[in-house]
């Protein structure tokens, strides 16, 4: 951080003047507000205010039976709901002691990595917006386009997916879905290669991110960062590489670490990550050739609901579409701590049951919220228009943050 | 999985701080351990800084309230080690009355914002702390709306009584 003069409260050449950054600034992509003060352009103190949109899912999660948590969890980070779906799920899946088929985790893993793809598509593609390049997020918007149509084959719906059910998926994924998912795989290598091209060795792009918000490791990780942010800093942490989950211990990727975590490398490193869950997907689709091809979720009638028809004409499945839904399945009262790697890093799920049909207690380890509260202090001494760029880079999703 | 067992976790610790914690369990392979509010600091600084140990990441800092219990309040901590790949959980529960306890951003930055959530949910005071102010509920708020007996809806209201939808 650069040295500037300081100056007190009761010293007349005080000219330093307050900006309000946000909450709806067009240049903070979401409602974050930082209260700055401002040296010229230079910033010499800040203090952010979240809570803007705060809609207390942890309260609501507490009176709300396992199945009715998802879609809180696809307001988290909305920007790649799939993965906090799927996170929630097998969090309940682990406290229920289901496992599930290893196609249901293969299906999940093209999903989580699409959702990543997606996420990893905006942050960049902004970012290259905020440096005055709006090509790259154009052109590379189309593809995340394309990746809510393979949702919505799968699920149904686009933004807020909803996708999965305790125990799999609430239907197989059909043949359009598959067909797009190669269109696409065949389709973005080469427009990511070009988007690369128009970034990485750009001069103007290079000049206004090298070097600028530099975090060491060893601040990284005093403030709990994690995801592309802390790997861009040099931490090699990863949880899919450390605790996989999901069968991602059956997959050969790599875990792309940055050098000094500026804003430079972190953009290098979610592009290599888009890379390797490109890698992931193909594998996936590779694997699941040798899986039956009819199984998409665990054999567990307890907690997966039958489906309709089988509701309506046999007695069994009817007895337990009603325990599920009136909430008469005993669950063991413990207390589990499950995380994936979201988009953004580390998302935790730390439940406590008590046997009942809602969670006693849930904890969202968000890692927007985290990764958030280091922007104020790391700004102090950036000018102002440095400070806009590192916060399109650390990608703060307003729903995750907020909670 | 990772190169030291819960086993020698628990053996390493209890030698250090004999008598000062107390096992709750190890769910799902993650051992929690509790203790109380005058010494956890030193553990925390403790685990982070033992070269065998490293626990040098803080994932998460939260709270839990059982009103029934003498002490109703707990701060759940959990603690990462990166080199071992080991999870730790600790806890501490806080009598009634008196939620004070010593904050933790002197061991970590990063538990500056969970504990500002931590106090904004329950109402658990951080002594120490450079900034305790609510962070997502408004500034006014005088409830603290984690804790179990803060409503969720209007309880007034009689066209959503909870046992016609079975919860």
């Amino acid at each position: 951080m650069q040295n500037h003069p300081v100056y007190s409260d009761n010293d007349p050449q005080n000219e330093l003047s307050t900006l309000n950054l946000g909450p709806t600034h067009p240049a903070t992509h979401g409602v974050f507000q930082n209260v700055l003060q401002l040296d010229g352009e230079r910033i010499v103190s800040g203090v952010s205010t979240i809570g803007y949109i705060h809609r207390a899912f942890e309260k609501i999660a507490e009176h709300r039976p396992f199945y009715q948590i998802t879609p809180l969890t696809d307001r988290l980070n909305y920007c790649s709901s799939p993965i906090n779906n799927m996170g929630w799920h097998m969090t309940v899946e682990k406290l229920l002691g289901i496992e599930t088929p290893k196609r249901v985790d293969y299906l999940r893993i093209i999903v989580m990595e699409l959702a990543r793809i997606s996420d990893h598509i905006i942050c960049n593609g902004v970012l290259g917006v905020d440096t005055g390049a709006f090509t790259g997020f154009l052109y590379m918007m189309e593809y995340r386009e394309a990746i809510y149509e393979i949702y919505e084959e799968v699920c149904g719906s686009r933004l807020t997916t909803n996708i999965g059910r305790i125990g799999g998926f609430e239907r197989n994924f059909n043949a359009i879905a598959f067909s797009k998912l190669r269109k696409f795989l065949k389709e973005f290598p080469p427009v990511l290669k070009e988007f690369e091209s128009l970034f990485n060795r750009n001069r103007i792009f290079v000049d206004r991110t090298k070097g600028v918000a530099e975090v060491t490791a060893e601040a990284a990780l005093s403030y709990s960062w994690s995801g592309p942010l802390l790997r861009a800093a040099g931490v090699d942490y990863d949880v899919r590489a450390m605790n996989p989950y999901s069968s991602y211990e059956d997959f050969d990727f790599e875990v792309p670490v940055g050098e000094n975590g500026d804003v430079y490398s972190r953009f290098l490193v979610r592009n290599e990550e888009m890379k390797q869950s490109l890698r992931l997907i193909e594998q996936a689709l590779v694997k699941l050739e040798k899986e039956p091809t009819d199984i998409f979720h665990a054999d567990v009638p307890e907690f997966y609901l039958p489906p309709k028809e089988e509701v309506y004409n046999n007695m069994e499945a009817l007895i337990y579409h009603f325990k599920i839904v009136m909430g008469e399945v005993p669950t063991p009262a413990t207390e589990v701590y499950h995380s994936v790697e979201g988009a953004n890093g580390e998302l935790g799920f730390y439940l406590v049951n008590d046997g009942g049909r809602a969670p006693y207690r849930l904890h969202f380890r968000r890692p927007s919220f985290i990764n958030y509260q280091m922007y104020a202090p790391m700004s102090r001494g950036m000018l102002l228009s440095d400070a806009i760029i590192n916060m399109s880079s650390l990608n703060v999703i307003a729903g995750e943050l907020d909670a | 999985m990772g190169k030291i067992t819960n086993e020698e976790l628990l053996k390493n610790i209890n030698t250090k701080f004999e008598g000062q914690l107390t096992l709750v369990g190890e769910p799902f392979g993650l051992l929690t351990l509790e203790t109380g509010r005058e010494q956890i600091i030193d553990i925390l600084t403790y685990l982070k800084t033992d070269l065998s140990l490293q626990f040098i990441y803080l994932t998460d800092i939260t709270a839990i309230h059982y009103p029934e219990q003498e002490k109703p309040i707990g701060v759940i901590y959990h603690l990462h080690s990166l080199i071992n790949n080991v999870r730790i959980r600790i806890k501490v529960f806080l009598p009634d009355g008196d939620f004070h306890i010593p904050t933790a951003t002197t061991v970590w930055d990063g538990a500056n914002w969970m504990e500002r959530e931590t106090y904004d949910y329950f109402g658990v005071i951080f002594d120490g702390h450079p900034d305790l102010r609510r962070i997502l509920n408004v500034d006014d708020m005088t409830a603290f709306p984690m804790r179990k007996e803060f409503p969720l809806e209007d309880p007034n209201r009689v066209d959503k009584k909870d046992y016609f939808f079975g919860r």
